[in-house]
């Protein structure tokens, strides 16, 4: 899509400055070093965190196969659900073979998933890529339907509403890995994680990734130089399906069940979702996404069950507000980061954070205290919110809300011209370095 | 056999019916605006709700008036104050996703406001009694009533855009916004009027077909895919092609649901027999009737291979 961000910044090498191979592929590099260290930093070393990890790396695999549709080539998939939960079928079925006894050693298991949702991505492919813009948006969610409700016909492949189940221990070992602790699950996500998400972006640097940025942004000409449009859809809606696939089967072990729900809508438009609220502009976007979703999912959820509501209009806010999503805002400041102006725009930063916090206090207030009395109304009116008991079924916390709901809001307002003014001070200070000629 | 075939024929030009003035509303802000608002069957969530709301303490009657009113406010007011802020227009994909996000927004305050569980929504009492007999079952009142306001509004929907100047000016206004603007005519607001005319459409469709479904916070993702299905169908933007495409979706899953046969029994009936370890037998013994809800995807996929540019469609968006 054109939203005139820079898409995927190259690690720039400056021309005549040879870079050393381990600066040239440093975010890489870290990005490993990450992956290995993360479940056993304190507070993810836990049985809980490792598995919230696990969760994030299947996410993260999902958002980046979908971006390399909606933010690579500007095709907007409400059914890319399908290839995820057609790979994790693909797998778990796999997984009872050996189970049965076929001699396949687990972490190879995904990879059924991967061939499961390239070969469905190249069949469903070839009607859906036929159009682009809305109305490929339009069949990909007829496709997911059909394809849901066709998996509660297909009793014997789907399951129905048990799913499908197997035991990721019952394989053979490899190097006497059981597979059964979740840590050995992770690092099993965690390497293809890495690498699909080393491929995806190589696959980007490949002259078709270079036609799917040309195709997002201007078809015709694209076609004039001699590419058909819609070949390269198709190769990589294919790709995207293969890598979706993939991450459906990293689910299939990791969970050991696959049920028809993860080849449904609700399951597309969360990855719609993670992709578009990290951002779609960048190649990490996704992945910021999907960590972000995850944790809303697993921690809000225990709180509220207003927690779709709250991402939604989160999701709503990045629409009108940031369409780079998170990477956006935080890609944003990469030019003024060495100014000394910077910590002015920081300072003004938590000058509007303060009214923003007490907005959302009230906000929040309000929808709790709603969902309380709508949704469950068993539990009565006395509810406990921010440390405070109070009684919904008299007027004074409703007051309360309103009133701070609107000047957190009206406070928040006067103080964009404390954040404005010191952007402005921020880039005239960037533009006159930039002018001056001393490096960055 | 054929007082089955008669009342399914009824029961599916009713269904069609139906689904066409849930579809035509949308049709009309595509075709006009080039907007997929994927909130429509959001909104025509709320018009059953409103009308339920509103039937409890006025009345039915009431209710039908003034549910479209008020969908149609919402509209208006999603528009002029949410839409129009959208940032990178021309892709059309932001616009999509904020009216997707939306969707989530309306159903999460139709919980909010009415609960997760359905609400008793039911046939009107003023249309609760029989309107004719036949073959011994009678057909009730609000079939008919669904019947004529809908055919009502197909007609005056296609007159009010061929054959007025409001209809000319908003026609025009799509593709030569400027000249329409420069002609003096408040571009701005002829989108407020169609997004606001699409939205009381979905919510008269709320008011009179609602309960037809199951009146819960879930009737939205029910009832929003087939609706889009029936718009690809009859070809983007085609009122008449949306016409088309909803009669036959109605009338096909109508009678896919009366037919309990399966694949087996015509294999049976050709002197071939299918044993339980045959390849594929599960995919054989499904019974026609099971296939009902796949029907509408089914022939979106097959549209796609055969007519790419749907029934009465002109262009190839």
């Amino acid at each position: 899509m054109n939203d005139g961000s820079p898409t995927t910044v190259p690690p720039t090498a400056l021309i005549g400055v040879q870079l050393r191979w381990w600066e040239k592929y440093k975010f890489w590099l870290i990005a490993a070093a990450l992956l290995v260290v993360l479940p056993h930093i304190p507070g993810l070393s836990s049985g809980y965190g490792r598995s919230l990890l696990s969760q994030m790396g299947i996410t993260a695999v999902f958002a980046l196969s979908f971006n390399l549709l909606l933010g690579q080539t500007g095709l907007l998939s409400f059914g890319h659900a399908v290839y995820f939960g057609l790979g994790a079928y693909a797998a778990i079925h796999l997984l009872r073979a050996v189970n049965g006894g076929l001699p396949i050693p687990i972490p190879l298991v995904p990879l059924a998933g991967a061939a499961a949702g390239l070969v469905f991505g190249i069949i469903f492919g070839s009607v859906t890529t036929k159009k682009a813009g809305t109305i490929f948006a339009l069949i990909t969610l007829g496709v997911v339907e059909l394809v849901y409700a066709a998996s509660f016909m297909l009793h014997g492949i789907f399951g129905g509403d048990e799913g499908v189940s197997a035991n990721r221990t019952g394989g053979p070992r490899l190097l006497g890995l059981t597979f059964g602790p979740q840590i050995q699950i992770y690092y099993v996500i965690a390497f293809w994680a890495f690498v699909s998400a080393v491929l995806m972006y190589a696959f980007m640097r490949t002259p078709v990734g270079r036609l799917c940025n040309a195709v997002r942004d201007n078809p015709e000409r694209a076609e004039f130089i001699g590419y058909n449009p819609q070949r390269v859809r198709f190769i990589v809606f294919a790709v995207a399906g293969m890598f979706a696939g993939l991450a459906g089967g990293l689910l299939a072990i990791n969970y050991e069940i696959v049920s028809a729900e993860s080849v449904g809508a609700l399951r597309s438009a969360q990855v719609l979702l993670a992709a578009y609220i990290g951002g779609i502009g960048h190649f990490i976007g996704p992945i910021i996404g999907a960590a972000v979703l995850v944790w809303l999912q697993v921690n809000l959820s225990d709180y509220t069950s207003a927690w779709l509501l709250y991402f939604g209009l989160f999701f709503m806010a990045v629409v009108l507000f940031a369409p780079g999503g998170l990477a956006g805002l935080i890609m944003m400041h990469a030019p003024i980061v060495r100014t000394r102006a910077f910590w002015g725009v920081l300072a003004s930063y938590a000058v509007a954070l303060v009214p923003a916090a007490i907005m959302l206090v009230g906000a929040v207030l309000l929808i709790e205290m709603n969902y309380r009395l709508s949704t469950q109304p068993e539990l009565g009116a006395r509810m406990k919110l921010f440390w405070v008991d109070l009684d919904a079924a008299t007027p004074w916390p409703w007051v309360t809300a309103v009133v701070l709901l609107a000047a957190g809001f009206y406070v928040f307002r006067k103080t964009w011209r404390f954040v404005a003014a010191a952007w402005t001070r921020a880039l005239d200070e960037a533009k006159a370095r930039f002018a001056g000629g001393t490096s960055p | 056999m054929i007082e089955v075939f008669v009342s399914s024929l009824l029961n599916g030009v009713v269904y069609g019916l139906l689904l066409f003035m849930l579809s035509s509303g949308l049709t009309l802000i595509f075709s006009m605006m080039g907007v997929l608002n994927i909130a429509h069957a959001g909104v025509f969530m709320l018009g059953a709700y409103i009308t339920y709301q509103i039937g409890k303490y006025a009345g039915f009657w009431v209710a039908l008036m003034l549910a479209p009113v008020l969908c149609g406010l919402i509209g208006a007011a999603i528009e002029r104050y949410g839409l129009r802020f959208v940032p990178n227009r021309k892709s059309h994909v932001p616009e999509i996703l904020f009216t997707f996000g939306l969707l989530y927004l309306i159903e999460e305050l139709v919980v909010m406001i009415w609960g997760r569980n359905p609400i008793p929504a039911t046939v009107p009492e003023a249309l609760d009694f029989p309107l004719f007999t036949l073959f011994g079952t009678s057909y009730p009142a609000y079939k008919a009533f669904m019947m004529a306001v809908s055919i009502g509004m197909f007609v005056s929907l296609y007159v009010a855009l061929k054959r007025t100047r409001i209809g000319l000016v908003i026609q025009a206004a799509l593709t030569h916004p400027q000249m329409v603007a420069a002609l003096g005519h408040n571009v701005p607001s002829v989108y407020v009027l169609v997004f606001a005319l699409g939205s009381a459409l979905a919510g008269l469709a709320g008011a009179i077909g609602g309960f037809t479904w199951l009146t819960a916070p879930t009737l939205a993702f029910t009832v929003g895919p087939i609706v889009f299905v029936i718009v690809i169908v009859g070809g983007l933007g085609s009122l008449a092609g949306a016409l088309i495409a909803s009669m036959l979706i109605g009338i096909l899953q109508t009678f896919a649901v009366v037919v309990d046969y399966s694949l087996r029994d015509l294999f049976a009936a050709l002197g071939v027999t299918v044993s339980a370890s045959s390849p594929l037998y599960e995919l054989y013994s499904i019974k026609v009737a099971q296939t009902a809800p796949v029907i509408p995807y089914l022939l979106l996929v097959l549209m796609l291979i055969v007519r790419p540019r749907g029934l009465l469609g002109t262009r190839d968006a």
